[in-house]
């Protein structure tokens, strides 16, 4: 254990970007992760660096949502310059495209209701109807009743940035180990032991970022990131045309011509193949947005579980029985890998969560004692 | 230039590649049974103009793309042929009907 001093366990995108983030501020870091079998919301990201409409209920999460796309043009700088890979991130702002009045009211209605919470982080949006949103989006559907349009969302390309983390790390010594399943972890005279059919490996800290592995390991360290069902699905199509220069909620065209659907939620761990009801409902949803979409041929579709917490905000939380125990759980893994790779592996090389972002601790889930 | 192996037997399908009429056997994907008729130009790129023909095989490399039943972009190597396809090369970029005013 003298040659590490940080286990991160999970290799996906949360996981990736802290160890980095711990790599390039010197501690040495071994990442443990699972095989290819694994539950991955890394394969599923959509890909968005996305601020509007977020943080409805706790502005501290619209606040560090803005806080991350704020700091993800210096992240993408970053990785491009030590890797040579261009994790394709643009900020031209985002829409939310919406199908009927009703859906359009009630984005406004969330919008006002989002920016009237005192302390926030106001930022700026439009209400646009058909005819605006029409002149900034060409190829929009007649239907469409109108959009909500904030100049701070964006987009990256999620396989990119997936892979310039994990060359970062290569680059800067760190060993990534897959198929490394943690089934059990140790605490034993400041040191942190994990174990698996592999075998063992310690270090004085240890970062939980294993999605819904999180669940069952944060209680061995005296930590707890429970998880609701949150399955999502994804249809991509064959590379086109640009037809599609910003980010839409559900819909964007990548930087190399495909478009990728989403926007379901399914409260469900039951299985992992597509449900063709659900596909059905997203294909025919974008279609309205963009008719040209029911053109293209679909390449993949598939379907993936979210990290989600009850109220769906991340957890950041440093163990108070065991000290060097942190465990982090978030959903939007693109859209604050900024956030993570600069903040949090800030936070956890100084060995302490700050005070600023205890909202974001497990704690708001424990049940209160009865008065 | 590809042989059918001997033991692959079974019931034929007709289809068109260009207007000609050619046989498959049933359960052939379109680009096998393209390859077996003698055909390897599928398509020509959008970019220069020059041809291509499957690469992959499987679904990734998308140099098999041909028009079926009027519309482009479709893989021949994930598509099983059918009576009475009627496919087509694909020159150049898949159109749409579609028209996106800029």
């Amino acid at each position: 254990m003298t040659d590490r001093d940080v286990l991160v366990v999970g290799g996906g995108l949360l996981g990736a970007s802290i160890a980095w983030g711990l790599a390039r501020l010197g501690l040495r870091v071994v990442v443990l992760d699972e095989g290819d079998t694994a539950f991955r919301a890394a394969r599923a990201n959509f890909g968005l660096v996305w601020v509007q409409g977020k943080g409805l209920g706790k502005l501290e999460y619209s606040n560090w949502t803005q806080a991350s796309a704020a700091l993800w043009p210096s992240l993408s700088d970053e990785l491009k310059r030590e890797t040579g890979i261009d994790p394709g991130f643009s900020q031209p702002g985002g829409f939310s495209i919406r199908l009927t009045e009703l859906e359009l009211q009630r984005g406004v209605d969330a919008m006002n209701t989002l920016q009237g919470q005192p302390n926030i982080a106001r930022y700026p949006y439009e209400i646009l109807n058909h005819r605006e949103t029409k002149a900034r989006l060409p190829a929009i559907g007649p239907t469409v009743a109108g959009s909500i349009y904030s100049p701070l969302d964006g987009h990256a390309n999620p396989l990119r940035l997936y892979r310039a983390f994990h060359a970062a790390l290569h680059k800067m010594g760190a060993a990534y180990l897959p198929d490394h399943r943690v089934e059990r972890i140790s605490h034993q005279d400041g040191a942190f032991t994990v174990e698996g059919p592999w075998g063992t490996m310690s270090a004085g800290r240890i970062v939980l970022a294993a999605g819904i592995g999180n669940t069952r390991l944060a209680p061995m360290v005296g930590l707890n990131v429970p998880l609701v069902p949150s399955r999502g699905q994804i249809i991509v199509t064959e590379k086109t045309m640009p037809f599609l220069h910003h980010p839409v909620g559900n819909i964007r065209q990548v930087d190399e011509g495909g478009v990728i659907i989403g926007e379901s939620k399914e409260a469900t761990m039951d299985h992992h193949r597509p449900r063709t009801p659900v596909t059905a409902v997203l294909a025919d949803r974008a279609m309205r947005m963009f008719p040209i979409i029911g053109e293209l041929n679909v390449v993949r579709i598939w379907a993936a579980f979210r990290i989600i917490t009850p109220d769906g905000f991340p957890i950041y939380e440093q163990s108070r029985t065991c000290r060097g125990a942190f465990a982090v759980a978030c959903h939007s893994g693109v859209t604050l890998a900024a956030n993570h790779a600069f903040t949090i592996a800030g936070h956890i090389a100084q060995g302490e969560i700050p005070a600023s972002l205890s909202t974001f601790s497990s704690e708001r889930f424990d049940v209160s004692a009865a008065a | 230039m590809f042989r059918r192996l001997p033991d692959r037997q079974g019931d034929l399908v007709t289809f068109t590649f260009d207007g000609t009429p050619l046989t498959a056997l049933m359960g052939d994907t379109v680009a096998a049974a393209l390859l077996a008729a003698g055909v390897t130009r599928f398509r020509t790129t959008p970019v220069s103009g020059a041809e291509r023909g499957p690469y992959c095989m499987m679904g990734v490399c998308f140099e098999c793309l041909v028009s079926i039943n009027g519309r482009g972009n479709r893989q021949a190597c994930l598509t099983t042929v059918e009576e009475g396809m009627q496919v087509e090369t694909q020159h150049g970029a898949a159109t749409y009907s579609t028209e996106i005013s800029a």
